[in-house]
């Protein structure tokens, strides 16, 4: 047997171009020589693949191309629900102008955006494909009772419309910009984000909720990953089981007096420690702009926006 | 979790969010609280060691359309039998014992008691012209065996290639009413490791063990454009064995709908692809891409050694006189 070391030199050529071909099998031709060897991995600095063999999608470890061949054979619809209340409405322009570009380019995407002022959307040229529905919503004294109920409004809108309307559905926060494709690799029933925070923690380290008299609380010795509220999504069915436990959580906890160290979040890391994810992006698809970016993270898709959290929540 | 060079402090930020509020319930409440908790409608607790960093950094785990490759030490049974075993799935082992190939069901039946899929619900499909030849092997709790009588052929290519079309009528005729996987075999291996419900996916092949480290130009596709398994040279990701595939019945029941069609129309035109069956299975394995790869580890043949990537050897070839078992 051939002994291959380890220092061999990553070589696959991506071409950019395609030619669907007519014939017996509808085919994805690559122009140029698609070699990867077995033996040498793309990415060993970073963990590819969860302990329950989900998938973990960093940048150098996918071809959109595959991707996208396969996706729009299905002809797909992806919902994004994001909310702009109160002072959260200045961060809309950015966040759909940018999304417009980067967001699932090419497909058909519908944007639900929430907001208590809905006179002050600004007017965006979305591309043909890309819709946009602007919905009312009550706000809340507290910036956390905002959060909080979005898993709610989600759920219900779930279940009254969005599941004849879209397949798959992603909750993202809106003071975000978009500086990278995000693409169909995405796409999957049940998808959790690596908070940026917290993706070097050990176990213990964690900002799980741990007291126990919480419903969100996870006991020491247990938990996955940490992940991160302001972006997940999956198949809609999946979003609606995940919202419905995790509003029924924040409820419980309210009648007890409670609240969960990160709201929502720590509703959302239980549910999924619990259910565990079909794939998870890496940090790349959230990253918090207050962090200075290590080499692991070779691309920044998705940032939140510089702001001052004192004067935008309160 | 990860190996990062990540110098900076990541605690301190947190300082800028609001502290959470704090707990104010009695200690009754709390007691009632911490009750309802341990019976709370979330399904189970697994104690298990956290996901460690990369354990595998000699092989490719994953393809670049997100399709994991099962290799020890890179998946955790405990959790993935603990999701199988809640949804109650039924798994379903197709192996054809044709003419002599009787002979290799007593080790492959007793080994799969020991290795496939404990602890799961298996139905073993014998697929056989000689029904009163199954041996009588002892079965764990919740194990079958169903023979299915079947007609056989004078060439041993003629039979490799109609387990396409027995599949496929099987598959709408019966296992989708019995079972969610099926994982389809050749009869001539043993057992010799755990196989599990790591291998489970919706569509899923096996790397062949002769060309696992080869270069795309030695795959042997089939290169006649006359033939329906036709193969570009330019175009392929991996050489799938024909011996071990599978995946949900509705998936194995296109795969094998497709071959056999393809098979026939070979037929039709006077051509018999290369590799037989295994021919066409790779074709469709490129057109319609495994969700889930299975490494040599899942099919291997001591003649090939016992190279240090791998790490188990789990299903393994019997060695046998081809020319004294075959065709007759």
């Amino acid at each position: 047997m051939k002994n291959v070391s380890l220092t061999m030199p990553v070589i696959w050529y991506r071409c950019p171009f395609l030619i669907y071909s007519s014939g017996h099998y509808r085919r994805l031709k690559i122009l140029h020589t698609y070699i990867f060897s077995l033996i040498s991995c793309r990415r060993t600095d970073v963990l590819l693949v969860s302990p329950w063999l989900a998938p973990i999608v960093w940048e150098g470890t996918f071809n959109r191309d595959i991707l996208n061949a396969q996706y729009r054979q299905k002809n797909f619809v992806v919902g994004v629900a994001t909310f702009a209340v109160k002072k959260y409405v200045r961060f809309i322009e950015g966040f759909l102008g940018s999304a417009n570009k980067f967001f699932l380019s090419g497909h058909r995407v519908n944007f639900y955006l929430f907001t208590d002022h809905p006179e002050k959307v600004p007017s965006i040229n979305l591309a043909p494909e890309k819709r946009l529905f602007i919905i009312p919503v009550q706000n809340y004294s507290r910036w956390q009772d905002i959060s909080m109920n979005r898993m709610d409004i989600i759920s219900n809108h779930i279940h009254s419309h969005w599941r004849y309307e879209v397949d798959y559905l992603y909750s993202m926060d809106i003071d975000v910009q978009m500086f990278e494709h995000i693409g169909v690799e995405i796409i999957d029933t049940l998808v959790g984000t690596i908070s940026s925070w917290q993706y070097t923690k050990p176990r213990d380290s964690n900002s799980y909720e741990r007291h126990p008299e919480s419903r969100a609380a996870i006991p020491h010795g247990e938990g996955d990953f940490y992940y991160a509220a302001s972006f997940y999504g999956g198949s809609v069915s999946e979003v609606y089981k995940l919202t419905t436990a995790c509003f029924k959580g924040v409820t419980e906890d309210r009648a007890n007096g409670i609240e969960a160290k990160w709201h929502e979040e720590s509703h959302l890391n239980k549910y999924l420690l619990y259910h565990k994810p079909t794939r998870l992006l890496s940090p790349e698809y959230y990253w918090d702009e207050e962090l200075i970016r290590p080499r692991i993270i070779r691309v920044k898709r998705l940032s939140s926006v510089r702001k001052d959290l004192q004067e935008v929540r309160f | 979790m990860f190996i990062c060079d990540l110098n900076q402090d990541l605690n301190s930020s947190h300082q800028r969010y609001s502290k959470a509020k704090t707990l104010s319930s009695g200690l009754w409440k709390s007691f009632l609280n911490l009750k309802s908790f341990l019976f709370s409608y979330f399904s189970f607790r697994m104690i298990y060691t956290k996901p460690q960093i990369l354990k595998r950094s000699d092989v490719l785990m994953m393809t670049p359309w997100f399709a994991p490759i099962v290799w020890e030490g890179t998946y955790n049974s405990e959790i993935l039998n603990e999701q199988f075993r809640q949804r109650n799935v039924t798994v379903g082992l197709t192996v054809f014992a044709i003419k002599k190939y009787v002979v290799f069901l007593k080790t492959f039946l007793e080994t799969a008691e020991t290795y496939f899929m404990v602890g799961h619900r298996v139905n073993y499909y014998i697929f056989t012209d000689r029904p009163e030849e199954v041996p009588k092997v002892a079965l764990k709790e919740g194990r079958n065996v169903v023979v299915l009588q079947v007609q056989n052929y004078p060439r041993w290519q003629e039979i490799s290639m109609r387990r396409m079309e027995m599949l496929s009528y099987f598959s709408q005729q019966r296992f989708i009413n019995e079972v969610s996987y099926l994982v389809c075999v050749d009869v001539d291996m043993k057992f010799n490791d755990q196989v599990g419900v790591e291998i489970l996916s919706d569509l899923f092949g096996t790397l062949h063990p002769g060309f696992y480290t080869a270069e795309r130009r030695s795959f042997t596709y089939e290169h006649r454009p006359a033939s329906q398994a036709y193969v570009p040279s330019d175009e392929g990701d991996f050489y799938y064995a024909g011996g071990f595939f599978g995946g949900t019945v509705t998936e194995v029941y296109k795969l094998t709908k497709k071959c056999h069609e393809a098979i026939m129309v070979d037929k039709a035109n006077g051509i018999e692809a290369i590799w037989q069956e295994e021919s066409h299975l790779n074709k469709y394995f490129l057109y319609h891409k495994p969700t889930k790869i299975l490494s040599p580890e899942y099919l291997w043949d001591d003649n090939l050694g016992r190279p240090e990537i791998l790490k188990k050897r789990r299903f393994l070839a019997v060695p046998k006189n081809h020319a004294a078992i075959r065709n007759k």
